[in-house]
């Protein structure tokens, strides 16, 4: 599927004619006379104009002169006409003349902080009053003046004196993130940005308002008086945070990164990003962070250089292939980038000799990665449905997900298609989430049982049915928890109303990871083990696979491997970027695999930071690079992949994933790739698998049928900032993070007895508990609790059985006599 | 030689007991809505514009043809929102007619609705008006239960609402797309146009905005006829015109004119002159409006003649300055005014109000240099034809005017570094001290205390 009509692609009739200059130009109609100006490669100065933002004219610097019309017109809130003729401030002495005395109105209350300016060097203001200002002002009187700076949030400040009230950041938190974070307050030369008094701020999106200020006004906590524009080395890249595959520039100087910003990319994330891609890189330099090999001696672990590392990585290799075949697992955790990911799968199976490989933390259902390589297939490596085909969805089914926690930016195209033509979205599954506010419609269901729902979708003469038949492609998009069988589904879905479908991961890696079979019984491409066609084709590559592979059952994902490990079927458990102590959905059967490999095997952690199972259970733990630190590649939900490059210089003794691998292989008598090109060119020539597999057939009902008693069913929701490794060190960011709750429905809450707002304690498997602040959701399926994941002391993963059902019960705590009364 | 007055929608002024519907029907009130009833919604609009009626809120656009403009059968409600927030300086004619025949503008309303199919009115009024409301509330109540209000109107098996809304008394909101803002429950600022409101109005929806006096003329209209309003005036400005003649003349006070009676005759009508003063310039239309030398007081009051004379007709306030009055203080006074109202949206409006307040501060008080007129020249340039609204055009009027006709005046003040007027104060306009202001927006809630108790320790015992 693809967007329709691209802006180029308007037919005549579309077009309107007009002369700019006097250069004659044709735009689509209703195009704004400052954008027909760009397309002739004049930039008419402007300040609250924004491509993405509706039209305000507040600034009244985009002054032009159009023939016939007595007054000057302001370019950005006019759209162009037949015959047309403007005259831009190149040729007219009007527009000139107007241009520069709105530029003198502007800095009659503007300070002079140019020289301490985060701004300064980039900034519109600065470079119009260069331009175009006189040397001096005739300004003789008092500036207004406010204290300095003003916290909007403890991430972005406010230095009201420099605001020119162009209203972006206020358009852009109505308009496009939709959260009540800033509005205009007062009046006249007092009017100012503000907090609402009565709404707690609160944005996933803040420092978008921070990039798109024309002036200094705004700054981030983290850049204030730290670089200037024009000191810092600026880098193309990747955001790694989340699936959405956000473009991302990164700005460095002295090799260290300063600031990150939202790359525009049209295509996927326009010009925005989330607070997390933008503000999280802290981490790389935080004291968390792994500088060196280590291992552990008597106990602890010591610094150890690399070989020695792989050395004892690969004696623990050789002496479990002596125990027997398949005695290795390998597991990832969402981070590696797409060629680290092909390389662990060929690792694994070429050289370690098994298919006990996994990229999910989480207990996916069997059916998952199998639909998923259907889809990849079938889209022959490239995009599926994609962001412009969701923006243009008239209906758009969500089932499983909750994109502005997982994928923020996704969150921002569906209210961007809520907002622009009032997509219907329609959210399948036990609660609303984030959507609350743009849904169309909701179907409940139970947790899990999202397959048959959406299976009936399309049937009936219901108005739901009736909409996804209707005129245009629907979306589906299929999340991390829909129930076994909810892709498959989904995608029936899809092709009974011509619609696309998605399943939508929330990793960085997940993407890729499927794409290069880093998951039992998968291989590259969207080919299957079992399959002698696919096999064939991956030998041509790779070499033989052992025969030991060939008709074994695939073990259920990470569940199995654990399970096995457990059992101590498994000696060596390499982990590249998985925190299976913390993140694994349950952490008790973690704790019995990693304690009994630790104990009788060996736990190789491959990470950024010193993570919880690092410390606790690695035999050998090595660092490796982050992405702002390498060259890569890696492939968002729609299947886009895209390369980042290196930004900063890593800690000098990491490396890349991808090269650990190759190394140890090395080491085991393998010679894998000799660089990025090697395995790049590879992927490439493996591509996915000509012809899909059939789809998977509808799975038996999902194994998390009603808990036993009086227990509920939890939805383990992430939480976009929690307590991830990835966000340490960025204080200032974590403090604007939601805080966690336990989501109760009203029915629920009124049998238990529960307030909102009161303290409960929530004691799942094992009589773990954790203790957290009641929210009564209306929307949500009674029988069922939404829990954050990673956002609590101890992680909700601790309340899970060993299947990764979190089933728990809830008491209210006990308020104090005193307290109380 | 004085003008008499003709008194057509000012005639039950002086009627005891008017405000309730009793005695407004036994003197015609509510046969203009029996004519309605009778007539096709376009008849109606047919019938306003043929009386060539001009709206009398500031512009002057013809009410009839503003009507014609309303987009019908959208599928969308169609609103009728009646201007009644009068703020513009020197005008006060229809709080008045609110107060003394309430009545009068609900017909209208009534009539408005039927004619622009219609089933939901607003009255945005000026939240000052606190007997206006009340009035208001009264007659709406006695119109809904006498069935000219509600679900059937007097039968006619359609239907018809009217809410007051009291406004919370922004100069701003006066205009009309922040108004509408403003009665949908948001800041009012001006909003861009297009869409018009005639197409994208009231909550989306087709919705037309009339001023108090247009809307009550309108049943007078049907009953009468549109050439007996054109016995009055010009073609061009035919009828009847409220004028709010202030300042100093013996009995500034609401008159009721033919359009077309010379300034001059105004005056005499108003009493002439305070003793001992001489007309020296007026504002004929508010102070928004360019003022005029004593040597123009011959224009007759229409819109095409004071068009003609370099100024605009405006509300109909027309205000009269002698030669006593420094025309800097004036012009001082006005420009503080459209400083604090200026809604802050654009930046000619809102930075060049702040700047020329200071300027003229200066200049009245005697710290003015010569450089400042070309300033204030320079600031008006800036802001006149480019603002988002028509505010900031009405700032610089009063400077650009009295730039005008009385630069000598100016270039005294700034001579002899004193106004020749008697001394003048200081300004004191509450700068924002930084130790006041806020850091969160809940400290800015005491800034807002602050700033009004600065005001009423400055003598201005209104404040709350
Ligand atoms: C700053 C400003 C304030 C205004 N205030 C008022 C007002 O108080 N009352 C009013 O009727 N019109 C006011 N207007 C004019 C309205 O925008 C609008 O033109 C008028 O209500 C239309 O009514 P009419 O067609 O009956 O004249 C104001 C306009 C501006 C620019
Ligand atoms: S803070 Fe920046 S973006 Fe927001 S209104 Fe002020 S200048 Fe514009
Ligand atoms: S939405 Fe995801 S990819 Fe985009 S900036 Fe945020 S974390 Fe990064
Ligand atoms: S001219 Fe601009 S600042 Fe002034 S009131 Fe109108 S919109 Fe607001
Ligand atoms: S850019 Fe056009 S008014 Fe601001």
């Amino acid at each position: 599927m693809s967007a329709p009509a691209a802006p180029g692609a308007a037919s005549a009739e579309d077009l309107v004619t007009l002369t700019i200059d006097g250069e004659q130009v044709s735009v689509p109609k209703g195009t704004l006379i400052i954008r027909a100006a760009e397309m002739v490669g004049t930039i008419v100065p402007r300040f609250c104009d924004h491509p993405l933002l509706d039209p305000v004219g507040a600034c009244r610097q985009c002054v032009v002169e159009v023939e016939g019309q007595p007054k000057p017109v302001m370019s950005c809130t006019v759209p162009v006409a037949e015959d047309m003729v403007v005259r831009t401030h190149l040729t007219s002495a009007m527009a000139r003349r107007g241009q520069e005395g709105t530029l003198e109105l502007l800095l009659v209350n503007h300070p002079l902080d140019c020289p301490m300016c985060d701004k300064g060097g980039e900034c519109p203001l600065q470079d119009q009053a260069l331009a175009h200002g006189a040397n001096q002002s005739r300004f003789l009187d008092q500036k207004r003046k406010y204290e300095k700076p003003v916290a909007v949030s403890p991430q972005v400040l406010l230095d009201r004196e420099r605001c020119v009230l162009c209203a972006r950041c206020t358009r852009f938190s109505e308009q496009i993130s939709g959260d009540p974070f800033i509005e205009l307050f007062e009046r006249g030369a007092l009017e100012q940005v503000a907090i609402y008094e009565d709404e707690p701020y609160h944005s996933y999106f803040s420092g978008n308002t921070i990039q798109i200020c024309p002036v200094g006004a705004l700054t981030s906590t983290s850049y204030r008086f730290k670089a200037r524009s024009f000191d810092v080395v600026t880098t193309p890249s990747v955001c790694d945070g989340c699936s959405a595959g956000c473009g991302q520039t990164v700005q460095s100087r002295r090799g260290e990164v300063q600031r990150q910003l939202a790359r525009t990319n049209m295509d996927v994330n326009e010009a925005w990003n989330c607070d997390k891609g933008r503000f999280s890189f802290p981490h790389l330099t935080h004291a968390q962070r792994l500088t060196t090999p280590m291992e552990r001696v008597d106990g602890e672990l010591v610094p150890t250089t690399w070989s020695r590392a792989l050395a004892r990585v690969a004696d623990a290799v050789r002496a479990s292939q002596d125990v027997g075949p398949g005695r290795t697992a390998l597991v990832s955790g969402g981070r590696l980038a797409d060629e680290d990911a092909h390389v662990a799968a060929r690792l694994a199976r070429t050289v370690l000799g098994t298919d006990l490989v996994e990229h999910r933390t989480r207990f996916a259902p069997a059916d998952e990665a199998p639909a998923r390589a259907v889809l990849l297939a079938r889209a022959g490596g490239a995009p599926g449905l994609t962001y412009a085909d969701v923006e243009h969805a008239p209906v758009i089914v969500v089932a499983g997900l909750d994109p502005e926690e997982e994928v923020p930016v996704l969150h921002l195209r569906l209210r961007k298609a809520w907002r622009q033509h009032r997509a219907r979205i329609v959210v399948v599954g036990p609660h609303l989430g984030t959507l609350d506010g743009i849904a169309w419609r909701r179907v409940a269901t139970a947790p899990g049982a999202e397959p048959a729902a959406l299976a009936a979708l399309a049937y009936g003469d219901g108005e739901i049915a009736a909409a996804l038949r209707g005129d245009g492609a629907p979306a589906v998009l299929v999340g991390e928890r829909a129930g076994a069988g909810s892709l498959a589904a989904g995608t029936r879905l899809a092709e009974a109303v011509g619609g696309g479908v998605a399943f939508v991961p929330r990793r960085a890696g997940d993407a890729g990871g499927l794409a290069a079979g880093l998951a039992p019984g998968l291989l590259p491409g969207g080919r299957l083990l079992a399959d002698a066609a696919d096999r064939a084709e991956v030998e041509a590559a790779w070499g033989p696979l052992p025969a030991h592979l060939d008709g074994a059952a695939p073990v259920d994902g990470l569940r199995g491997i654990l399970a096995a490990a457990a059992d101590g079927a498994v000696d060596v458990l390499l982990l590249a970027g998985a925190d299976l102590a913390r993140d694994a959905q349950s952490a008790a059967l973690a704790e019995r695999a990693l304690a009994r490999v630790a104990g009788a095997g060996t736990v190789v952690v491959q990470d950024l930071a010193l993570t919880e199972t690092a410390a606790r259970y690695a035999d050998v733990v090595l660092p490796v690079t982050a992405t702002q630190e390498r060259d890569g590649a890696r492939t968002d939900w729609e299947g886009r992949a895209q390369r980042f490059r290196r930004a900063v210089d890593a800690p000098e003794l990491a490396q890349d994933d991808w090269e650990a691998f190759v190394q140890l292989a090395a080491v085991l008598g393998h010679r894998l790739y000799g660089s990025l090109d090697a395995i790049r060119a590879e992927q490439e020539q493996l591509g996915v698998r000509a012809a899909a597999h059939p789809l998977p057939e509808a799975a038996s009902a999902g194994s998390t049928g009603a808990p036993s008693g009086d227990a509920l069913l939890a939805v383990v929701r992430p939480l976009l900032l929690d307590g991830g490794t990835m966000l340490a060190g960025a204080d200032d960011l974590r403090a604007t993070a939601r805080a966690a709750t336990v989501g109760v429905s009203r029915a629920d809450a009124a049998r238990l007895g529960i307030v909102d707002g009161a303290d409960v304690t929530v004691t799942g498997a094992g009589g773990a508990t954790v203790t957290l602040p009641t929210a009564v959701l209306p929307d949500l399926v009674p029988g069922a609790v939404v829990l954050p994941r990673t956002s609590t002391e101890p992680p909700v993963t601790r309340l899970a059985d060993e299947d990764g059902v979190v089933a728990v019960t809830l008491a209210p705590v006990a308020v104090p006599a005193e307290v109380g009364a | 030689m004085a003008a008499t007055e003709v008194k057509v929608l000012s005639a039950r002024y002086d009627v005891p007991g008017v405000d309730d519907l009793e005695v407004y029907e036994q003197h015609g009130g509510y046969a203009g809505l029996r004519r309605a009833l009778e007539m096709q919604p376009a008849y109606i609009i047919e019938v306003v514009k043929a009386s060539g009626l001009r709206g009398r809120g500031g512009a002057g656009f013809p009410t009839g043809l503003k009507w014609s403009f309303v987009a019908q059968g959208t599928g969308k409600p169609v609103y009728v929102v009646c201007n009644a927030d009068e703020g513009e300086p020197g005008t006060f004619k229809d709080r008045p007619l609110m107060e003394r025949d309430p009545h009068a503008l609900v017909e209208g309303m009534i009539v408005a609705g039927l004619a622009l199919n219609s089933e939901q009115g607003y009255i945005y009024l000026r939240g000052e008006f606190a007997h206006a409301s009340r009035q208001l509330a009264k007659a709406i109540r006695q119109a809904y239960a006498a069935g000219y209000l509600g679900e059937d109107v007097m039968g006619s098996g359609k239907r018809y609402h009217l809410t007051l809304h009291r406004a919370a008394g922004a100069y701003i909101c006066g205009e009309e797309t922040a108004l509408l803002d403003s009665l949908e429950g948001r800041r009012g600022q001006p909003r861009l146009r297009p869409p018009f409101p005639a197409v994208h109005g009231l909550y989306g929806c087709p919705t037309t905005v009339n001023n108090v006096e247009s809307i009550a003329m309108v049943p007078l209209l049907l009953v009468n006829g549109a050439e007996w309003f054109q016995q009055w005036g010009t073609e061009k400005s035919p009828g009847t015109k409220l004028i709010c003649i202030s300042g100093e003349v013996r009995n500034p006070g609401n008159y009721e004119v033919a359009m077309g009676t010379p300034i001059s005759e105004l005056i005499e009508l108003a009493g002439g002159m305070l003793d001992g003063r001489e007309l020296k310039f007026f504002c004929p239309g508010g102070s928004s409006t360019p003022m005029l030398p004593a040597s123009m007081a011959d224009t007759p009051y229409t819109f095409e003649d004071i068009a003609g004379a370099g100024s605009l007709l405006g509300t109909g306030a027309l205000m009269l300055f002698s030669d006593r009055t420094s025309v800097v203080s004036v012009v001082r006074r006005f420009t503080e005014f459209y400083e604090h109202e200026s809604c802050g949206k654009c930046t000619p409006c809102r930075e060049g109000g702040y700047w020329a307040s200071q300027v003229l501060a200066r200049i009245e008080t005697g710290t003015g240099v010569m450089d400042d007129l070309d300033t204030l020249e320079r600031i008006c340039g800036s802001v006149a034809g480019r603002s988002f609204c028509a505010l900031g055009d009405a700032l610089t009027s009063p400077i650009m005017s009295s730039l005008q006709y009385f630069r000598d005046e100016y270039v005294e003040h700034i001579r002899k570094g004193v106004s020749p007027f008697g001394v003048a104060p200081q300004r004191d306009v509450p700068m924002l001290d930084p130790a006041a202001v806020a850091a969160t927006a809940r400290e800015r809630a005491s800034l807002s205390a602050l700033l009004s108790a600065a005001t009423s320790a400055a003598g201005d015992g209104s404040g709350a």
